[in-house]
């Protein structure tokens, strides 16, 4: 096995079980989308507009809102990278022979394993709650997939911006300036439909967009490979650009120490 | 062969010239000491050396290998304890460990069985599987050092090894320092802003000041090669007359590197029986009541100030 992957497992490894030792992420991460999908799925339910071809408001929210945990998770990776700077983890790593774009791509990975597992969660909380995934073992898979590259797209990005800015505050300013309005500049919580035509536009664009529009066709049409491969297909490629961005910021970073 | 030459590195952060021509080199099997106060440059030439940080200019090989143009080889034969410990809090030192070993190409049974052998070289064998979070300083300290040397190198840096720790931390980390660089037969590079460290672990010294070296030797020549002792004389009151009480000590025959810190004025003497007398009558007829007055035998305090002109303290805390 190539070296970088080797090494992005063993970080990746070292990542996932460090978070699982902090039992208020685990609870939170199991909690709080179920917050969102009874508070939001109970909040809109009477609003039968909004849900567009769905049989229900919340089989309608259940891929909107696994996404939205994806891409919010996915802005927030980059605070792990901040904490390895201060701890001087980075520094460790870069003065042993460690493979420079493990260092990068794990914390990408690991932001792409957590909202599986989140997605997971939801899926099956859904299930529970009388949501069927239309497009069957694929349309899970899709979903799962999905959210798995949106988080990575945005852990690509949140990085990038981390190893810049080096600062745990800038971070949370930069997370929340971006993470609000791409949640309302996408159909998470309303059909494209129902949008301001200025909206729907710019949501073409917005990666969170192509996210809820792939899960969205597996969990409610179950069909619309040929539109849904295509959403995927973008979101590879903006987690490419992401990425790359990450590993120039590291360059970066590697120049000014 | 040498295991570290550093050649007439230079390197420049913004507005700070942090290396400004440094040269030197450390034999094998050498415990060397890097001595300056704060922001002299020691940290800047350990990361250069441990391929961090490109030099502006200049050569260093380490291992006999260019850093520059081979850093991953480099990167194999050297341990580095940062001065900011590298210790991943959530994880335990077994872990930490283990993937620092992992890094290096180290796996299954020789890997564990190499672990198991710091831990207990460096006294963490009970602690091993706690999260790091909960270690104590110096044991935190430890955990540095035993996976700096997980994939045994030739080469040891250890930069501020005991800056932050307690003194009973702090003694304990010099043993433990001499026990290794005997049973692993390390050649260490450390730097330090403590004398007494320097003084007690390297073999040989280089005292680093503004991103120079000024001298360079073992503390006991660097020591003896200043004549005669240190006397300090502590004022009861200068009545803001301090620097005239230091121009009146000047003014006597034999007194040199007079300077002064806050009440106390300080002057090198080639005896300190014979001048202590003469320098309280002559005090204390110019109206300066004395409180104490002691001697000391040349300190590395003393050469700094002697080669350097400045006192090692003051510039300490200027460089924070």
């Amino acid at each position: 096995m190539p070296q970088v992957l080797r090494h992005t497992g063993w970080m990746v490894v070292r990542q996932v079980r460090n978070l699982m030792r902090e039992p208020i992420w685990i609870a939170m991460m199991i909690i709080q989308p179920m917050i969102w999908l009874l508070l939001y799925g109970q909040l809109f339910s009477k609003v039968t507009q909004l849900r567009g071809g769905a049989s229900s408001y919340i089989e309608f929210l259940t891929p909107g809102v696994v996404c939205m945990n994806a891409f919010f998770g996915g802005t927030w990776s980059g605070m792990a990278m901040i904490n390895d700077l201060d701890r001087h983890v980075v520094d460790r790593f870069l003065a042993a022979p460690a493979s420079r774009l493990a260092i990068v791509l794990s914390q990408v990975a690991r932001a792409g394993i957590t909202a599986i597992l989140q997605a997971l969660i939801l899926l099956l909380v859904a299930l529970a709650l009388g949501v069927r995934v239309h497009g069957g073992v694929l349309g899970w898979l899709v979903v799962l997939v999905a959210s798995a590259l949106l988080a990575m797209v945005f852990a690509g990005f949140s990085n990038g911006v981390a190893l810049l800015l080096r600062r745990e505050a800038s971070m949370i300013a930069t997370a929340n300036f971006v993470g609000l309005p791409l949640m309302f500049l996408s159909s998470i919580l309303l059909s494209t439909a129902l949008m301001p035509g200025w909206i729907s536009s710019i949501s073409r664009f917005n990666p969170v967009n192509w996210g809820v529009r792939a899960a969205r066709n597996a969990v409610v049409v179950g069909g619309d490979w040929g539109p849904t491969a295509e959403f995927l297909f973008f979101l590879v490629a903006a987690t490419a650009v992401t990425s790359a961005f990450a590993t120039w910021t590291f360059r970066a970073y590697q120049r000014s120490i | 062969m040498d295991a570290i030459v550093a050649e007439d590195l230079t390197k420049r952060y913004k507005a700070v010239q942090a290396l400004d021509g440094v040269s030197f080199s450390v034999g094998d099997g050498e415990v060397f000491g890097l001595l300056g106060p704060n922001g002299a440059g020691k940290s800047t030439t350990v990361r250069v050396l441990t391929t961090l940080t490109r030099p502006d200019s200049g050569r260093a090989l380490v291992a006999g290998e260019d850093v520059v143009r081979h850093p991953n080889r480099v990167r194999r034969m050297i341990g580095y304890v940062a001065q900011d410990s590298g210790v991943d809090w959530e994880a335990t030192g077994r872990e930490n460990m283990l993937l620092q070993g992992r890094i290096h190409g180290m796996a299954g049974r020789p890997l564990h069985a190499r672990v198991n052998e710091l831990l207990e070289l460096v006294g963490l064998a009970d602690a091993a599987d706690r999260i790091a979070r909960g270690y104590s300083g110096g044991m935190k300290r430890r955990l540095d050092i035993a996976i700096g040397l997980v994939h045994k190198p030739r080469v040891l840096f250890l930069d501020e090894p005991t800056t932050g720790l307690d003194p009973e931390a702090r003694v304990a980390i010099w043993v433990e320092v001499e026990r290794l660089a005997r049973q692993e037969n390390l050649t260490i590079l450390l730097t330090t802003h403590y004398l007494e460290e320097a003084d007690r672990l390297a073999k040989r010294v280089a005292i680093v000041s503004r991103g120079r070296i000024v001298v360079e030797g073992r503390p006991e020549d660097l020591k003896s090669g200043l004549r005669g002792e240190s006397v300090s004389v502590e004022l009861r009151e200068t009545n803001g007359r301090v620097t005239e009480a230091m121009q009146v000590v000047q003014a006597l025959d034999g007194a040199s590197e007079v300077h002064v810190e806050g009440q106390v004025v300080r002057a090198r003497v080639p005896n300190g029986a014979q001048a202590i007398p003469v320098i309280l009558s002559t005090l204390e007829s110019h109206g300066f009541p004395v409180l104490s007055v002691t001697t000391a035998r040349p300190s590395l305090d003393d050469v700094y100030l002697h080669y350097t002109g400045r006192d090692f303290a003051a510039e300490d805390e200027e460089g924070r």
